[in-house]
């Protein structure tokens, strides 16, 4: 393990150079199986599985629906089926796509595709993803078209975004930063795309300034990644982090859920303890803003007793004590603790809500965890009942989460 | 991979992956079949065993994560106090129907009355909620419950 | 009453325990091994220990150990092991602590009088069972009193049989049981049998310990799941996710990879993954990542099925009953109630999922199974695999809760068309998500009704057309009356109130897209809910007491009368209840048991329902097991609480959309009501069954709780999605 983890790192962080991250300058050009091996550690990486799979339906091949504000957004076979696929992509036509979000034909993208992040992946990197992916089986598997109202249907329009919201440019190393601050910057901004989710966004739909300090996407909240220590990451210490996201959960943080919990599985636990390490690094650096939930500890037992708070209970006691019990600690695995987790703190109770709708589930190296969807076992009063008496058990919050949430 | 599960007091290794549910060991290894299969999500409690103790659902709880740690199922449940005093009420007040989930039963109330020995009402609809009865014997349940804790068996 | 509990004799465990024979101990005998039927380790043993009196098919009384008596309904939780040991015991003079029960095996020999094959289902066990078991009792009874008598030269008459020993009432001799085994079965069989009066029972109408529950407290009971045979692999089903489809591929490769798998199996619209033990199986399973072809019903929801249910009931049907001139009636109705009925399909999801386990040879089969009924599941596998009927031995288990889904064998011969193409003894598991979405439902119901009250609070005509799959049809297509499924209108047709202008008509309208069976409380369980509620809607808007009304219309019933008047009393109805809180009675007749349940509810501002007590007052004539009979009222009651507040079946795509308890939802205790039995024992009157009248009454009772609580009349199931912060 150690040794593959090793070899992947010098494959990737390109030892015996400090030019510039993420491009190759190994003293020799690497054979195309060392390639294709390296755009298969990118490719988890950059997290592309999570979207271009769709339930039920074979690896890659695309389908997955985006419901975004103004339609529905399909992602695409990205195996290398001639037709339905990639397979008839060239290295030129791959770069642009990736850098510019212009497809194959000259179709442009829409945003949901993060080449506002892989624009900043170097050639090489790019060019070993593309590596990998044609080394896969073709799947044969139209897109479904997709759903978007006027004018956001026109993939003209997409030109002015690009314009405002897509620099188009490469990583550029800060010479003023550590190489592990580069690097991690290098995976966090370029590949993990972290910032498509964790910034909030504009009234173009593009990247507010407000770097990673939080937003909803889909429904799910992305929480604040910065380092400010009652909204972010500040206070959370070095262990809890890396395993946070090496694994998905973190002792008093709770676990990755929703699209977090795919984030993981997908690509973060495939990551080099370095690569986990310099994106911390990465993290630390980020300027604090006050913004977004601010995660509590659990509160000692003085529950209120409302009749909401109680019908809460009741219902936790039947339907969710059986793997997270009431004290916090969880009771199956350490993914079910509750206590000190964002989500059981922030009033809004997004998380809360989106597990409730459509579950979860993450791939471990115990297996798989996984909470099913209770939407249609329990009534939107009662899951909303629930979802109250979770704010307020564990995270001492006050706050009426209104059945209409379930009812969306 | 090989790992080494203490089952009711007795070592026994088992060579399988990492991911597998105690529950499958005890049925499909070990043999010992009192423990039973119900929802495999952990929403009805027939496969409780007592890990260290504390009530798990075991078809959600890995080797990996028990190897080490000390399993008492339905079969030896009898050796502890609580556990035989359970058993003795469950019978007196003929709790039983079709008995597939009263193992997990039995092994929730006995760890309730193990931590609560005098448990309320409340305290009963707390422990008892995640455990699924099909036939409907709830209402013995408690009534057994009360008994066991009264030491009147 | 017991001091010690009877011994179950369970046939996989005989078959774990191997070479051993115990004298004394009881019967473990080393024969039960595959191949050999169980009825024939009775002539095994009879070689074994020496003799073996076997007057007939019920009753094993050998020289050495413990009597056997063969149980020839399934134990699925409702009590019958030990009413029918109780019922032979009692004739038989032994105590329940002197015998052992075993489960019948698949034979002819299990049909009960007047039922054309061996099952357990409608509630029937005891009604079936109440003489002819007693006679059975009798009979041995009499033989070994001949036998005793023969032995010691005296008159037979003089003789008196006592647990399990026959006593010379001048000289005080005594022999037992086993001691006159030799002896007595040489006796004839006597032709005329005089059964105990009921005055002298000492069993029947006790309540002792059931002989079930004991090995159900330490894990040792063995249900079918439970069976461990030699050498016998484990393997997980997953049949096509809509009716119809079939296999198109699957991943054998990957499935093999999986440690511990052994071997993948495939049927038309089917795939099993076999392994060294379950988890190996699930694992496989989903690495196979089998492809289907979903067929012609993958576009069907549940709303396009009760669309069509609808129009279908604008159509008039077959005519169950035909009375008086309703039309005319229903015109000149003072009071008139027009209203749709609506009932989903339901799930039966019972604990112990669906489970086969069989060896099938070239020279035969054994299978070990819970089965309600054991003949259908000899003639499954025999078909799935060609053997002779004969060669196909069914040793029936324990069930983890049957409620009519084991009613059906389909599973027992898919299980048999996946295993023949095996060697070696395997188990076959469905998941709980393959046990709910490949189940057979109980029918949806679309139920029209009109029905009227004169000026003075009698029926003024009363219309009820039901629209539905028929059961029957598929599952005892003899049971049909040109087109009527009797099932189908089973508490509609017959109803305890006086009726002069009735009409009650069935359209059947089969969906496609699943496959319909038996539910607890069938018929009942549907109409009762139906003619209950618009009885209360009747009274409500005429504004009579629901109860006062029922005893008015049912006056002709003195039994109806009589638990309506214990009913009211034991829940006190009529008393001033707090707001939001509300009782509601429900009368019926069903299984030839009468009962009268009368449920308390309390709703809060914000929907939430709590279901507080129920009392039923109950008679079901004469009473076998008192405490059997109030478990089986308690459970029924919450089995129909379930149902009517939660549950329902939907398809969307042709796939049902329900999976596991997180989304097909079962009452827990925290949600439990008390509840109240009150029998009204009626020694005289014929003996009705028990196990469905609970469930039948459940329904209906709570809809009218709900109703005289918020005035929300609920007449569709489930109820509690109705019931939001808006709806109250």
């Amino acid at each position: 393990m150690l040794l593959r983890y090793a070899l992947l790192t010098a494959l990737v962080a390109g030892i015996g150079s400090h030019t510039a991250f993420g491009q190759t300058a190994a003293t020799s050009a690497p054979n195309q199986n060392e390639i294709i091996e390296k755009g298969e550690y990118l490719f988890r990486a950059a997290d592309c599985a999570a979207c271009h799979t769709a339930p039920d339906s074979k690896k890659l091949t695309g389908g997955r629906p985006f419901p975004l504000p103004f339609g529905t957004v399909y992602a695409v076979n990205i195996t290398p089926d001639m037709q339905s696929g990639i397979g008839g992509y060239t290295d030129a036509e791959w770069l642009k796509a990736l850098r510019e979000g212009v497809g194959r034909g000259g179709k442009h993208l829409y945003p949901v595709m993060p080449y506002t992040a892989y624009t900043l992946l170097s050639d090489d990197d790019a060019l070993a993803i593309k590596a990998y992916l044609f080394s896969l089986h073709p799947e044969k598997a139209e897109t479904p078209q997709n759903t978007l109202v006027f004018p956001f249907n026109q993939r003209w329009g997409m030109v002015f975004w690009n314009w405002l919201n897509n620099p188009n440019k490469r990583f550029e190393p800060d010479s003023n930063r550590s190489p592990e601050w580069n690097r991690g910057a290098y995976l966090t901004e370029a590949l993990g795309h972290c910032s498509q989710c964790h910034t909030p966004r504009n009234f173009t739909y593009g990247l507010s300034s407000k770097a990673y300090a939080g937003a909803v996407q889909v429904g799910w909240k992305a929480y604040n990644l910065t380092s400010d220590k009652e909204h972010g990451l500040g206070d959370w210490t070095d262990e809890q982090l890396s395993s946070y996201l090496s694994t998905g959960k973190a002792v008093g943080r709770g676990a990755a859920s929703g699209p977090m919990a795919e984030a993981v599985e997908h690509g973060l636990r495939y990551m080099t303890p370095s690569d986990i390490s310099a994106m911390m690094t990465y993290f630390r650096s980020i300027a604090p803003i006050a913004k977004g939930p601010v995660a509590q500890d659990m509160p000692p037992a003085n529950a209120p007793l409302s009749t909401t708070y109680k019908r809460g209970e009741a219902l936790f006691a039947q339907a969710c004590a059986g793997c997270h019990l009431a004290n916090g600690l969880g009771r199956q695995s350490d993914w079910a603790a509750l206590a000190g987790a964002h989500s059981v703190s922030d009033p809004a109770a997004s998380n809360i809500v989106q597990v409730l709708l459509t579950g979860t589930s993450l791939e471990t190296d115990q297996g798989k965890v996984f909470m099913p969807s209770f939407e249609k076992g329990y009534t939107a009063d009662e899951l909303a009942a629930l979802s109250s008496y979770i704010l307020a058990h564990f995270g001492g919050v006050k706050a009426d989460v209104p059945a209409s949430e379930f009812k969306k | 991979m090989k790992f080494d599960l203490k089952v009711n007091g007795t070592l026994h290794t088992v060579d399988v992956t990492g991911d597998m549910p105690v529950l499958w060991i005890l049925r499909d290894i070990l043999h010992l079949t009192g423990t039973k299969y119900g929802c495999g999500v952990a929403q009805c409690g027939a496969c409780t065993v007592h890990v260290d103790g504390q009530p798990v659902r075991s078809c959600l709880l890995t080797v990996q994560s028990a190897a080490g740690r000390d399993i008492t199922t339905i079969e030896a449940i009898n050796q502890t106090e609580a556990g035989a005093r359970v058993q003795q009420a469950w019978l007196d007040e003929e709790v039983i129907q079709c008995g597939y989930c009263q193992s997990g039963q039995i092994m929730t109330a006995t760890a309730l009355l193990q931590k609560t020995p005098h448990p309320s009402d409340a305290e009963i609809d707390d422990a008892m909620a995640g455990n699924i009865c099909r036939c409907g014997t709830y209402v013995r349940i408690r009534k057994a419950i009360h008994k066991a804790a009264s030491h009147d068996v | 009453m017991m001091s010690e509990k009877a011994k179950i004799v369970s046939p996989s465990r005989r078959a774990f325990i191997g070479g051993a024979l115990s004298v004394g101990g009881g019967l473990l005998l080393p024969t039960f091994l595959p191949g050999l039927p169980l009825i024939q380790t009775a002539q095994a043993q009879d070689a074994l220990t020496g003799s073996l009196f076997k007057p007939n098919a019920f009753i094993r009384v050998p020289s050495q150990g413990a009597i056997i008596l063969v149980m020839s309904h399934a134990e699925m939780g409702q009590g019958i092991y030990t009413g029918l040991a109780m019922l032979l015991a009692e004739e038989l003079e032994v105590g329940l602590d002197q015998v052992q029960v075993e489960a019948a095996p698949a034979d002819p020999a299990y049909i009960d009088k007047g039922a054309s094959e061996e099952e357990t289902g409608g509630s029937s066990s005891t009604r079936h069972c109440w003489v002819s078991l007693r006679e059975a009792g009798a009979a041995a009874r009499m033989m070994l009193i001949a036998a005793a008598a023969q032995r010691w030269g005296v008159e037979a008459a003089g003789c008196k049989a006592h647990e399990g020993r026959v006593t010379h009432q001048a000289t005080g001799q005594s022999l037992s049981y086993g001691a006159l085994a030799d002896l007595a079965s040489h006796q004839p069989v006597p032709e005329k049998i005089t059964l105990k009066s009921p005055a002298d029972f000492t069993l029947i109408g006790t309540s002792p310990r059931r002989v079930d529950t004991k090995a159900k407290t330490n894990g040792s009971a063995r249900f079918g799941i439970d069976a461990q045979i030699p050498d016998m692999k484990v393997g997980r089903i997953m049949a096509c996710p809509v009716k119809g489809g079939h296999l198109t591929g699957y991943n054998k490769q990957a499935a093999l990879a999986v440690p511990g798998v052994v071997e993948v199996v495939t049927l038309p619209d089917a795939i099993a993954v076999i392994g060294d033990h379950m988890w190996a199986a699930i694992k496989g399973l989903e690495m196979a990542s089998p492809e289907w072809d979903y067929g012609k019903n993958s576009t069907t929801s549940t709303e396009d099925i009760i669309a069509d249910m609808k129009k279908a009931s604008d159509q008039s049907g077959v005519t169950a009953v035909k009375r008086g001139n309703v039309q005319n009636a229903l015109r000149n109705a003072h009071t008139r109630v027009n209203a749709v009925y609506e009932l989903p399909f339901l799930a039966h999801a019972a604990l112990e999922p669906i489970n086969t386990t069989l060896h099938i040879r070239p020279d035969g089969a054994d299978v070990w199974v819970g089965t309600q009924v054991p003949g259908r599941a000899r003639q499954e596998v025999a078909d799935a695999t060609g053997l002779l009927l004969e060669k196909v031995f069914i040793h029936n288990h324990l069930i983890g809760g049957g409620f009519g889904r084991r009613l059906d064998s389909n599973s027992i011969g898919q299980a048999a068309r996946f295993a023949k193409q095996v060697s070696y003894p395997v188990k076959l598991i469905w998941t709980r998500e393959e046990d709910i979405t490949q189940d057979q439902f109980r029918p949806y119901y679309y139920d029209r009704v009109s029905a009227g009250l004169t000026n003075n609070g009698a029926i003024s005509g009363w219309h009820h057309r039901t629209t539905g799959s028929s059961v029957s049809a598929r599952w005892s297509p003899s049971d049909m009356d040109h087109g009527l499924d009797p099932d189908a209108v089973e508490g509609a047709a017959e109803t305890p109130y006086t009726m002069p202008d009735q009409l009650v008509e069935f359209v059947r309208h089969e969906p496609d897209a699943l496959t319909t069976l038996w539910w607890r409380g069938v018929g009942p369980t549907h109409n009762v809910f139906v003619v209950e509620s618009m009885i209360d809607e009747l009274a409500h808007k005429a504004g009579q007491d629901p109860l006062a009304l029922r005893k008015k219309l049912a006056a002709h019933q003195p039994r109806a009368i009589k638990l309506l008047d214990e009913v009211a009393k034991q829940s006190g109805w009529g008393k001033t209840l707090p707001d939001g809180h509300g009782m509601g009675v429900a009368l019926h007749y069903s299984f030839e048991t009468w009962a009268a349940t009368v449920v308390e509810v309390k709703v809060e501002k914000d929907g939430q329902i709590h279901i507080l007590s129920a009392h039923s007052a109950v008679d079901c004539g004469p009473v076998v097991f008192p405490d059997g009979v109030v478990s089986q009222i308690q459970g029924g009651l919450i089995f129909g609480f379930t149902m009517a507040l939660y549950n329902e079946i939907t398809l969307k795509n042709g796939r049902v959309e329900q999976s596991n308890f997180h989304n097909y939802r079962m009452m827990r205790l925290s949600e439990a009501p008390d509840i109240h039995v009150h029998i009204l024992p009626n020694a005289d009157a014929k003996i009705g069954g028990i196990g469905e009248v609970g469930t039948v009454a459940a329904a209906p009772a709570l809809a009218n709780a709900l109703f005289a609580a918020t005035g929300k009349r609920l007449r569709r199931i489930p109820f509690a999605k109705q019931f939001g912060k808006d709806a109250v």
